[in-house]
């Protein structure tokens, strides 16, 4: 009952998750193929990076009457330099612009994402239905979670009497309730693995939010009562100090005062390691906006780690492009699976009601 | 049914959890062991991870036309 309704009531959803989750395992090499990814020029031998406020301001100049929200280095183009716009600094997620800039000659080189790969992240992410939307996938991602567990307390009174890998294809609906049980049973580690991380992510506002309330306002709290930096520190300067009291760290985004990662007086420098796991466990420093001097810099809370290390273990982009490939197959493994199970239960159904006197249920656990 | 493949025992803890338990822990060291190294740790993991889309291949190669 648990595993049948737990899946039932999740299915349609689970299923836009996995058919969008498909191609955004592929998510960079789709959006370079299809020229929303940018490349640097190629670096001409003593060229030297132009300053970031010169950046900042190409930014600005490209995007007018806009105003900066972030600044970020990705990690496998460090020649590449991504500004985010929006028309205020805490302005819509959505309404947000990316573009790249080139490290070493200030160019812009084009917009960042977009494309049709934004609508499959949209519909994977919150179906265009904003923080509910969001929060409501979580909760289908909970109940993916529950049918897993029951599927495995289930599959002992079903598949006792049968070995392992069984494939039968006595009639369609054996052959299907093999496969069910074979795809569910290899796959119960990785999906609940890539299903609990995607629950996970799905609190990322929430958990930011406490942060804000908690740890950050402890933070600022020197800055109660005045009032928001008038002119802003220089950018250079500010990303000299961050980088000075995190010494073996590199900066991964800088967030301007106001935005919804830090707060109205600062400038919150993200410093990310360089190992797998520590490029994702990033650490913030607060500078004053006005004189980028540095006032504060703490580990996030366990929960934002949780977060930062549960991202890679869902997307599956951390192992290469074979890792990328295998992630692929085992979501097509998991298609399967919830269709599968979604036609067991139509023809159970079905004879049921056909054979409601006489009828015997044609799957049932051995005894 | 087909007899054969059928066990006439009742079933034991081992016989059907030990398959997907084995799988599931090998499925967990490799999705962690690409995490937390690089290199020939990405190989391992690259295995381990796979390991069910191959035991499954080998399973359909090797099922039995009734």
């Amino acid at each position: 009952m648990v595993h049948t309704w737990s899946s039932l009531i999740s299915t349609l959803f689970l299923l836009l998750l996995c058919i969008t989750g498909l191609p955004l395992i592929f998510h960079h090499e789709i959006d370079e193929l299809l020229g929303y990814d940018p490349k640097p020029e190629i670096v001409q031998p003593g060229a030297v990076k132009r300053s970031i406020d010169e950046i900042a301001r190409t930014a600005l100049a490209n995007d007018p009457g806009r105003v900066l929200q972030y600044i970020l280095w990705d990690k496998d183009e460090p020649n590449n330099v991504i500004a985010f716009t929006n028309n205020k600094v805490d302005g819509d997620p959505d309404a947000a612009t990316l573009r790249a800039y080139d490290a070493h000659t200030a160019k812009p080189l084009g917009s960042v994402g977009g494309g049709p790969m934004l609508i499959f992240l949209k519909l994977h992410v919150d179906m265009f239905a904003g923080q509910p939307g969001k929060l409501f996938l979580g909760a289908m991602g909970f109940l993916f979670l529950v049918a897993i567990i029951s599927g495995v307390v289930l599959y002992w009174p079903f598949t006792r009497r049968l070995s392992f890998g069984t494939l039968r294809d006595k009639s369609r609906r054996i052959a299907w309730f093999d496969w069910h049980n074979l795809l569910g049973a290899v796959t119960i580690a990785w999906a609940l693995v890539v299903g609990a991380t995607g629950v996970i992510n799905t609190l990322a506002e929430v958990m930011l939010s406490q942060w804000k309330a908690t740890e950050l306002a402890d933070m600022v709290k020197p800055y109660a009562g005045k009032p928001p930096p008038v002119h802003l520190a220089s950018l250079d300067r500010t990303l000299e100090n961050a980088r000075k009291t995190a010494p073996d760290m590199n900066v991964s985004f800088v967030a301007f005062p106001g935005t919804p990662f830090t707060s109205s007086h600062h400038f919150a420098v993200f410093m990310r390691g360089d190992t797998p796991l520590t490029s994702r466990l990033l650490k913030p420093v607060l500078l004053d906006g006005e004189t980028g001097e540095v006032s504060d810099a703490r580990d996030l809370p366990v929960y934002l780690k949780a977060l930062l290390v549960s991202q890679p273990l869902h997307f599956g982009d951390y192992g290469g492009m074979p890792l990328k490939i295998i992630w692929a197959l085992l979501d097509i493994m998991t298609i399967v699976v919830i269709c599968s199970g979604l036609y067991l239960w139509i023809v159970k159904r079905r004879k049921h009601r056909s054979h409601a006197i006489a009828g015997q249920p044609l799957l049932q656990p051995s005894e | 049914m087909t007899a054969a493949r059928k066990s006439r025992s009742s079933g034991n803890w081992w016989t059907v959890y030990g398959g997907p338990l084995l799988l599931s822990v090998l499925s967990i060291a490799g999705l962690l062991t690409a995490l937390l190294s690089e290199g020939a740790g990405r190989y391992f993991s690259w295995i381990a991870v796979g390991a069910p889309v191959a035991i499954t291949a080998w399973f359909f190669a090797r099922r039995k036309r009734a």
